[in-house]
């Protein structure tokens, strides 16, 4: 059996690959729910009404790919330059601490209307920095970021515990590891009332569009690009690989970053370690599910988001174990891989 | 070579996807001859060896080794019966000795111990037979590229083989190892053996081959007694029209526009330059003949703007070369056509608009503001296809589709457009077929007509003899002084290339 790349890709391929991709994720799940005990088309109707039955749940489902999306498109423009930030995490992290420090103590006199963006700033800031360091190290040393920037995320989580058990402790707390609260003032208006939704919803999907626009337009997107598919190109071309890669890594650490500010500015209000439920690693499956595009990221976050908020409704109903929602979004991952590699290729004998 | 035949290839057919590759052929091979298997770049040659030799599985159609067929699609059954095969990229592993290569794979995994005395003994034998010398406990990695391809041959001869098959064995040889590798063909071929070689040099397959089969779009479209064609004939049999390259004709030398004394240089993994020199005159074209892996790579990268020189100076259109990036260069009317078009000429995965732009980006007439201005660059790619004749694409087809031709068309085209003053072609044909090949010389030439300095970086004599004013010889690292080609021939060129250079006295 040989694989030959394909002349031409015919745009059924492009849109029945990825549904036929899903399609066979579920099933394949479907396999394990039955299994589990469970009637499997219940099962999968309970997820999705655990997801959007409700205005709560429907809300919820929203919230929770809001840093998704956030995380899915920093993953989705490093990889695109062959950047392998697997650093979200820790970028995220940067970002929440970033605005707890800054957003604590009441900046006197700045209106919302200013507060916000700047805070906002300042945690995309932090990310950047976080992700300059190890570009910056593979640049001048060839340090392999893969490695720098996944141990960097446990350093920033520990540095996280620390300000929280320490200098960024919030006394009223009851002993619970947490930082001291934002302004009230400088909280992000939420966007369905009695609900946790909020407005980084809208900034989630304005950077998305932004990223695309980026991407398809900018002098900067085609040379990112070329940088990251032939580097002996690119540099044939002239194109600036140092200076661009150091720029993919300000906007994905950016990204990374303001997932964080706008969870804390969002949702929480304060940073503590569990802020996360691993939004940084999720957001490289995102991307891939997303086959890097940014538009495409929103909907791979909310359908993960989907999968998360719904198993658990899924899993009181029916007894089926929540880590369902895990096997279904790790299924979905190879399945689409696999899909994207037949789009470009073809089997032969 | 009148003896008995040895192989039946059989109405052999293949076809990968919608391209037939190989279309009913049929050929047989004598004992003790030696047959070329003549044709371009995707005439079918390769794959049928690789058919031959079990690679590939044919859609239809069988092969005989002396009467008996063999079991398709398995190597292991080609070796066994005798069918040794040299590809055109060695298959050695560098780490490994000499006797080691040779030994892998010929004995059993399960075996207790290695009998390596015994295979001494016969690399030996055979070496000497076959006057194939090479030091048996050398590491491959520290052989000269036709070392390396006397052992890939001894491993055949190791394996027994009967029928030998060489893919394009002169691709990476000098003349003379080219002229040493068909002597010892011949010798082999008198003792027995019987060879195929593949080839679209005609003058090698006229000097040493017996018998030529010319394939072209996968069908055998002549068979021909090397005693009873002729160059000419063999061309077109292989085009399928008649095809002349262009020859150079007087030129007008202008002021000089490049400059380079003294100059020493490196880049990683590639041959250092030592202290050289050579000018360059608006409107002619100096040659840089040599081998691959001689500095050529050093010399075209340093011209290109992607390395330093460490000592001297190199001054390109009255400005010193250091500091002038590649796009500094094309802004001044450079034009560059890289050594290796499918790793450094375009990013594959881009529709050939995007290649047609990358490098000069910076141009307002391509991005104003930051952001790319896509339809004066279609309409730039498009007028490039048109007046290049660039067949196969349109601007938003995917780059890695075209075949070599075309793509190195493109890499011409965007560079000749705006009418360079200075033209860097490092290997511009290499691997092009015939048609590509006149057709690159043809832009060469126009370009020089207009008053274009070119620096012709070749290994292809011919090439050199045909399109230079001047040539410099390039061996390690260094440069012969410049000999008038008028006043050269292919074989003075050639000991030029060995490094053989003192007493040259009519350097100019």
């Amino acid at each position: 059996m040989r694989f030959e790349r394909r002349q031409k890709v015919s745009p059924l391929w492009l849109v029945g690959a990825p549904v036929a991709a899903m399609a066979l994720a579920l099933a394949i799940a479907g396999v394990l729910i039955a299994l589990a005990g469970a009637p499997v088309l219940e099962a999968y109707g309970r997820i999705l009404t655990g997801a959007f039955g409700s205005r709560l749940s429907a809300t919820e489902t929203l919230t929770r790919a809001t840093p998704l999306i956030f995380t899915g498109l920093a993953a989705a423009v490093a990889f695109r330059a062959q950047v392998w930030n697997i650093g979200a995490e820790g970028q995220l992290y940067a970002g929440a601490l970033a605005v707890v420090a800054l957003g604590a103590a009441t900046p006197a006199g700045l209106p919302p209307a200013l507060l916000i963006p700047a805070l906002m700033a300042a945690g995309a800031v932090a990310g950047m920095v976080l992700l300059l360091v190890p570009v910056f190290l593979r640049l001048r040393f060839g340090v392999d970021e893969v490695v720098t920037t996944l141990l960097l995320n446990f350093i920033v989580l520990l540095f996280v515990s620390l300000a929280v058990e320490g200098f960024l402790r919030d006394p009223l707390a009851f002993g619970w590891p947490q930082s001291v609260p934002v302004a009230e003032e400088a909280m992000l208006p939420q966007i369905v009332p009695r609900s946790r939704l909020h407005a980084g919803l809208l900034v989630a999907v304005l950077a998305a569009l932004a990223v695309f626009v980026v991407n398809r337009a900018t002098v900067f997107g085609l040379q990112s690009r070329a940088a990251g598919l032939n580097a002996a190109a690119a540099r044939f071309s002239g194109v600036p690989i140092g200076r661009t890669l150091l720029l993919v890594a300000c906007l994905s650490g950016g990204l990374a970053g303001l997932a964080g500010a706008v969870e804390v500015l969002g949702v929480k209000g304060y940073v503590s370690t569990d802020l996360s439920p691993g939004f940084g690693y999720s957001g490289i499956v995102v991307a891939m599910l997303a086959a890097l595009n940014p538009i495409g990221v929103i909907f791979a976050a909310l359908f993960v988001a989907t999968m998360f908020v719904g198993a658990d409704g899924m899993s009181r109903a029916l007894d089926v174990p929540s880590f369902i929602a895990d096997v279904t979004v790790s299924l979905a991952l190879l399945t689409m891989l696999v899909a994207l590699f037949f789009t470009s290729y073809r089997v032969r004998r | 070579m009148a003896g008995t035949p040895i192989l039946h290839l059989d109405g052999i057919s293949k076809a990968f996807g919608p391209v037939a590759a190989n279309q009913d052929i049929s050929i047989s091979l004598a004992r003790g001859e030696v047959l070329a298997l003549l044709g371009e770049n995707g005439a079918g040659k390769t794959t049928l060896m690789n058919i031959l030799f079990g690679h590939y599985m044919p859609d239809a159609g069988r092969v005989r080794v002396d009467g008996r067929d063999l079991t398709l699609g398995r190597p292991r059954d080609a070796i066994g019966a005798g069918v040794g095969m040299v590809h055109q990229h060695f298959t050695l592993a560098p780490n490994l000795t000499v006797l080691e290569n040779v030994m892998t794979g010929t004995e059993s995994l399960f075996a207790p111990a290695s009998r390596t005395r015994a295979a001494r003994a016969r690399l030996a034998e055979l070496a000497e037979r076959f006057g194939l010398a090479v030091d048996p406990d050398a590491r491959v990695s520290a052989l000269s590229v036709g070392e390396r391809q006397r052992v890939e041959i001894l491993k055949a001869l190791y394996n027994r083989a009967r029928i030998l098959i060489l893919d394009e064995p002169t691709a990476v040889l000098t003349r003379p190892e080219a002229e040493r590798l068909f002597a010892t063909l011949r010798g082999m071929a008198g003792q027995g053996l019987s060879i195929i070689f593949i080839s679209h040099k005609l003058h090698e397959v006229l000097s040493a081959a017996d018998r030529v089969v010319v394939l072209r779009g996968g069908r055998v479209v002549a068979e021909r007694a090397t005693v009873a064609t002729s160059r000419e004939e063999l061309a077109e049999l292989m085009v399928g029209r008649r095809v002349t390259r262009p020859v150079r004709g007087a030129g007008t030398p202008g002021e000089v526009i490049v400059r380079a004394r003294g100059v020493t240089a490196g880049v990683p993994g590639a041959t250092r330059l030592h202290g050289v020199d050579f000018a360059l005159r608006a409107g002619e074209v100096l040659g840089i003949i040599g081998v691959s892996g001689n500095g050529q790579t050093t010399l075209a990268q340093l011209l290109s703007g992607l390395a330093r020189a460490d000592a001297g100076e190199v001054t390109l259109l009255g400005r010193d070369a250091t500091g002038l990036t590649p796009r500094a260069l094309v802004g001044m009317g450079v034009g560059r056509i890289p050594e290796d078009r499918n790793t450094e000429g375009a990013v594959g995965e881009f529709p050939l608009w995007q290649n047609a732009v990358l490098e000069r980006i910076g141009d307002p007439r391509f991005a104003r503001r930051g952001l790319v201005r896509r339809a004066a660059a279609r309409a730039f790619c498009g007028k490039v296809i048109e007046r290049f004749d660039l067949r196969g694409g349109t601007p938003d087809t995917p780059t890695r589709q075209l075949s070599g031709g075309n793509m190195q068309k493109l890499i011409f085209g965007r560079n000749l457009w705006d009418a360079p003053r200075l033209l860097i072609a490092a290997q511009p044909t290499r691997g092009l077929d015939e048609g590509a090949i006149a057709a690159v010389h043809a832009e060469i030439l126009a370009a020089r007509a207009k008053g274009c300095g070119v620096i012709l970086i070749s290994e292809d004599l011919d090439e050199v003899l045909a399109l230079a004013d001047r040539a410099q010889a390039i061996v390690r690292g260094r440069l012969s002084p410049p000999v008038a080609t008028d006043r050269l021939d292919a074989r003075r060129l050639g000991l030029m290339m060995a490094g053989e250079w003192q007493g040259l006295d009519d350097a100019v």
